[in-house]
């Protein structure tokens, strides 16, 4: 039961918070950190039992629309925590770095973000493909109308490329899933979208290459890797700063989930004939993403650039196979989350106080703010990976774990953490270096400075201490490893 | 005739005692509110005779007609779409509200005739019941006389109509020439020689051609956009659904009565069909600036996904095209009574609301209203929490299934199409509020809307009964074995 309040919880407190914002703007606020601590709550509950040992903590499983087996299977795991954890951490920075920057509907615009939790705590917990698929889908419309209602200058064609690239993309996968449980069908006779029972499945490989195609693209373009990247610099440059913050956080990290989830249990062989390649896509991605990034002049842009990057490494890590670099990979996805959900607040604060988020018209803000210059000299450092903070603990285990399987490859991806601090200081150097181009700019309050302290120890955490966090994830690592050493050969 | 075959007519009986009476009803005295009631009691005791003529169903009563669980679902399905559309053309014309009775004889006897339609297992009923829902539509498209447009579309819909009859009557000529019968199970008879008597089969394709008229397929598409733009809001809804619906339920019944599903060449005609119908409807929404023209073009390729799953099942088995039609055919129709229910809830019949910008801003103008536009338009660009949802996914459970990969690679090509001109609508409703006003909703078609969206919604999150009734099953069969 504990599975379905942690859905329902946003989705009420979501509803209500739209009669709550007619009433006052802060209402809908106060309402999103009540649901918010609720899930908290929820999650704790889970938390306070020890590590597991088995792989799964808790399930339900009740029959939904028995004419085709779909059935409401939800199911938690190490991973599935980790990143509800995240998502729900995220919920609390997107609703705080809204305080002011949302004036217009806050009551719609807190339905909205609820209801996008509501959507990847779904996809998070889903373990019926057809229920997966219902979430992959219904968290899309909410962040649609975050980014086309609250959004930037450019927000209606942003607002739409993100909507097609996911939802085409989703088409193919839901054509995979069909594909997949037809074929279970035919050699068992039995119609069931249950993950379990999938896993199974006994395809013959050219179909397996097929389906896992299917599944690659949907979470490839979510991720994003290159080439499917592009809707990702409209997004996150259009989003308002809650919107960015969930899209960067937690979003993305729906694809590398999928990764790990389905593609690479479901489909072993599969993955591991197709593992070089799409291996040199995360090369590619860490790579091109970066050289992109240091062309942008607009900040928001870049950091959407930097995070097509850092998911290159978890795209390196996915297919490497081994338990570090899928542990590596994992711990990417936990940093990268919270320090780009910072990145762009710290962007978004800029954009707040500037009313531009060119970097052409910053310079010399440290003097003038030096709390946003401190902090995000931290978390630019936290994202080109110095030791010690989470990013480099994932990256480093990412590069251990893929040099095993292939050295040149890695080499090259390597290269990524050279170029990752040319970009990073690149942004301090031309945002808060330089002679002053204001006279007065409003330095982070005690609410950003509180959203931010968390963040920069959630970042410290993962770096000093990964193993409290790869604990959770080590059963299902190494099951993962066995599935790829019994059935990928 | 037996009891039971009088049992089993009953809903017909019902309903032309009803259009009958509201008939005299407006000789006597002219009410609207009078006529609306009756209309509604007619229909409602229509509903309520379904009950009692399921029982002795399937039952054939004489050659014209045939009663079966099949037709019985979409007798249920027209008679609830003509409910809401009561409900709309009560709000619809409540500016002159002692001139416009007729419009409800007309809905009953529209209505009977595609309950006739999707009935009859005779060719000559099946010319009646589309006569008989054709005609009663021309007055309804052609309602308000004193625009020009609802007339230019009322004669268009009577001049390609007219045509599209012919080609009927000449189909049924040739096919009885050939085979010397006129019953669908008789021609089924003959099913497997059918490809052997070139006179038979072109009266079939000609009977095709006619049936691609009235659910516009490309490329008897050309009146649908005039027609579905003049005619008033409310019909159009009913033109939308009722009229379409009924002629694929029957393009099912009488194709699959007449085994055309074994002809190879036949499902290629269907499938081409059903492939341009989806890229050119598709493509022809894209750039739209009317509201009612974007989703004429979108129901053009809807028909297409229809038809994609009609060969798709026609490929795998008989009950499961039975149920992927009917299914579909009430999710398609509950969510364009919604989109042309909130339409003509924004309009009356001095003025339309129909273009974009009439549009702008009504999320904040009327929150309610646009929450149902938005939701029919999910629905018709297959997201999920929505009834659309659920047909999408028959038809891409079917296409994967019956392995008819370039029809499923169209399907997504056109959904991807169709979410643009779907959003676009939405965009345009959240853009910030402008000049507008507020919007004041009747409570007729408040009603009305609200039963829509409660459907859209109840039976994307819960499909299960919905799918029951379509295919037709008292209990939900053991998932075991059945795909």
């Amino acid at each position: 039961m504990i599975l379905l309040w942690l859905i329902l919880v946003p989705l009420i407190g979501g509803l209500l918070s739209l009669p709550a914002g007619r009433r006052r703007d802060n209402a809908p606020r106060w309402l999103a950190l009540a649901a918010l601590a609720g899930e908290t709550a929820l999650l704790l509950a889970v938390f306070a039992d020890t590590v597991p040992e088995s792989t799964w903590l808790a399930q339900i499983d009740w029959a939904w629309i028995p004419r085709f087996g779909i059935r409401i299977h939800l199911a938690l795991d190490g991973l599935s925590l980790l990143l509800i954890a995240l998502t729900v951490f995220l919920g609390f920075v997107a609703v705080l770095c809204s305080w002011t920057e949302i004036r217009e509907r806050p009551g719609f615009f807190h339905f909205n973000l609820l209801w996008t939790l509501a959507g990847v705590i779904g996809v998070f917990l889903a373990l019926d493909l057809f229920l997966f698929f219902f979430f992959w889908e219904v968290m899309l419309i909410p962040m649609y109308l975050l980014i086309g209602i609250w959004g930037h200058e450019n927000r209606a064609y942003a607002a739409m490329k993100f909507f097609i690239f996911t939802q085409v993309s989703g088409l193919l996968m839901l054509i995979a899933i069909l594909a997949l449980v037809f074929l279970h069908y035919q050699t068992t006779r039995t119609l069931s979208f249950d993950y379990f029972e999938l896993l199974e499945a006994d395809l013959y490989p050219g179909a397996a290459r097929w389906i896992m195609l299917g599944f690659f693209v949907a979470f490839t373009v979510k991720l994003p890797a290159v080439p499917f990247h592009t809707w990702l610099p409209d997004a996150h440059t259009q989003a308002p700063t809650g919107g960015s913050v969930l899209l960067a956080g937690v979003l993305l990290k729906t694809g590398a989930y999928g990764l790990l989830r389905f593609v690479i249990p479901l489909f072993p062989g599969a993955a591991q004939d197709f593992a070089p390649f799409a291996m040199t896509l995360g090369a590619v991605s860490i790579l091109y993403a970066a050289k992109l990034a240091f062309a942008q002049t607009d900040l928001k842009r870049l950091i959407a650039y930097t995070s097509v990057s850092h998911m290159g490494f978890v795209l390196l890590g996915a297919f490497a196979g081994n338990a570090q670099a899928l542990q590596g990979a994992v711990m990417t996805m936990l940093a990268h989350g919270v320090s780009a959900a910072a990145l762009f607040m710290v962007a978004g604060a800029l954009q707040e106080r500037l009313h531009t988020r060119d970097m052409d018209a910053m310079g010399g803000l440290w003097t003038l703010t030096p709390r946003i210059g401190a902090i995000t000299l931290f978390f630019s450092v936290a994202a080109l990976g110095m030791p010690g903070l989470g990013n480099f603990v994932g990256e480093f285990l990412v590069l251990l774990g893929s040099f095993r399987v292939d050295t040149v490859l890695t080499a090259f991806a390597a290269l990524g953490l050279i170029l990752a601090p040319v970009y990073a200081l690149y942004v301090m150097q031309r945002a808060f270096h330089g002679p002053a181009s204001r006279h007065e700019v409003r330095d982070f309050g005690l609410r950003e400075m509180g959203v931010m302290l968390c963040l920069v120890t959630a970042t410290a955490w993962m770096g000093l201490h990964p193993q409290s966090m790869l604990a959770y994830t080590d059963a299902m690592m190494n099951g993962l490893t066995r599935t790829l050493a019994q059935r990928g050969t | 005739m037996t009891a039971d075959a009088l049992t089993a007519l009953l809903p017909f009986i019902v309903l032309s005692a009803a259009a009958v009476a509201v008939m005299l009803a407006i000789a006597i005295r002219r009410s609207f509110r009078l006529v609306f009631w009756l209309t509604v009691g007619g229909l409602l005791a229509g509903l309520s005779t379904l009950p009692h003529a399921s029982p002795v169903a399937p039952l054939q009563v004489t050659d014209l007609l045939r009663i079966d669980a099949y037709g019985l679902f979409f007798h249920a399905l027209f008679l609830l779409s003509a409910l809401v559309v009561a409900l709309l053309c009560l709000a619809y014309f409540r500016r002159r509200e002692n001139e416009n009775e007729e419009i409800f004889v007309l809905l009953l006897t529209s209505t009977l005739g595609a309950l006739l339609l999707v009935s009859s297992a005779h060719l000559a009923m099946f010319f009646l019941g589309l006569e008989v829902l054709t005609i009663s539509l021309f007055p309804m498209i052609a309602y308000s006389v004193r625009a020009s447009r609802p007339l230019e579309a009322g004669i268009k819909y009577l001049l390609l109509s007219g045509l599209a009859s012919s080609f009927l009557m000449f189909g049924m000529a040739l096919v009885y020439g050939d085979l010397g019968v006129l019953s669908f199970e008789q021609i089924g008879a003959h099913g497997a020689e059918l490809e052997q008597k070139p006179l038979a089969l072109a009266g079939l394709f000609l009977i095709l051609a006619a049936i691609g008229f009235k659910l516009s397929l490309v490329p008897f598409h050309l009146w649908t956009p005039d027609v579905y733009q003049g005619a008033p809001a409310p019909v159009t809804a009913f033109l939308a659904t009722v009229s379409k619906a009924s002629v694929f339920a029957l393009l099912l019944r009488f194709f699959t009565a007449a085994h055309a599903e074994r002809s190879e060449t036949f499902l290629c005609v269907l499938g081409l069909l059903a492939v341009v119908s989806i890229l050119a409807g598709n493509l022809l929404a894209l750039l739209q600036v009317s509201l009612k023209r974007l989703l004429a073009y979108s129901s053009i390729a809807h028909m297409g996904y229809l038809l994609t799953g009609f060969v798709a099942a026609g490929l795998l088995r008989r009950d499961l095209q039975t149920e992927t039609i009917a299914f579909y055919l009430a999710a398609y129709t509950v969510t364009s009574l919604a989109a042309f229910g909130a339409i003509s809830a924004l309009s009356d019949d001095d003025r339309e609301s129909d273009r974009l910008s009439d549009y702008a801003g009504l999320f904040w103008r009327s929150p309610w209203l646009a929450a149902v536009l938005t939701l029919s338009l999910l629905s018709l660009a297959g997201i999920p929490l929505t009834v659309g949802f659920v047909g999408k996914f028959y038809v891409f459970a079917v296409g994967v299934q019956a392995e008819t990969w370039p029809l499923v690679a169209t399907v997504v090509i056109g959904s991807g199409i169709g979410i643009y001109y779907y959003l676009r609508v939405v965009l345009t409703m959240i853009q910030p509020a402008g000049v507008g006003q507020r919007v004041t909703l009747h409570p007729a078609a408040g009603t009305a809307l609200a039963a829509a969206a409660l459907v859209i919604l109840a039976a994307g999150l819960f499909p299960q009964p919905l799918i029951d009734a379509a295919a037709n099953v008292p209990q939900p069969p053991p998932t075991a074995d059945s795909p």
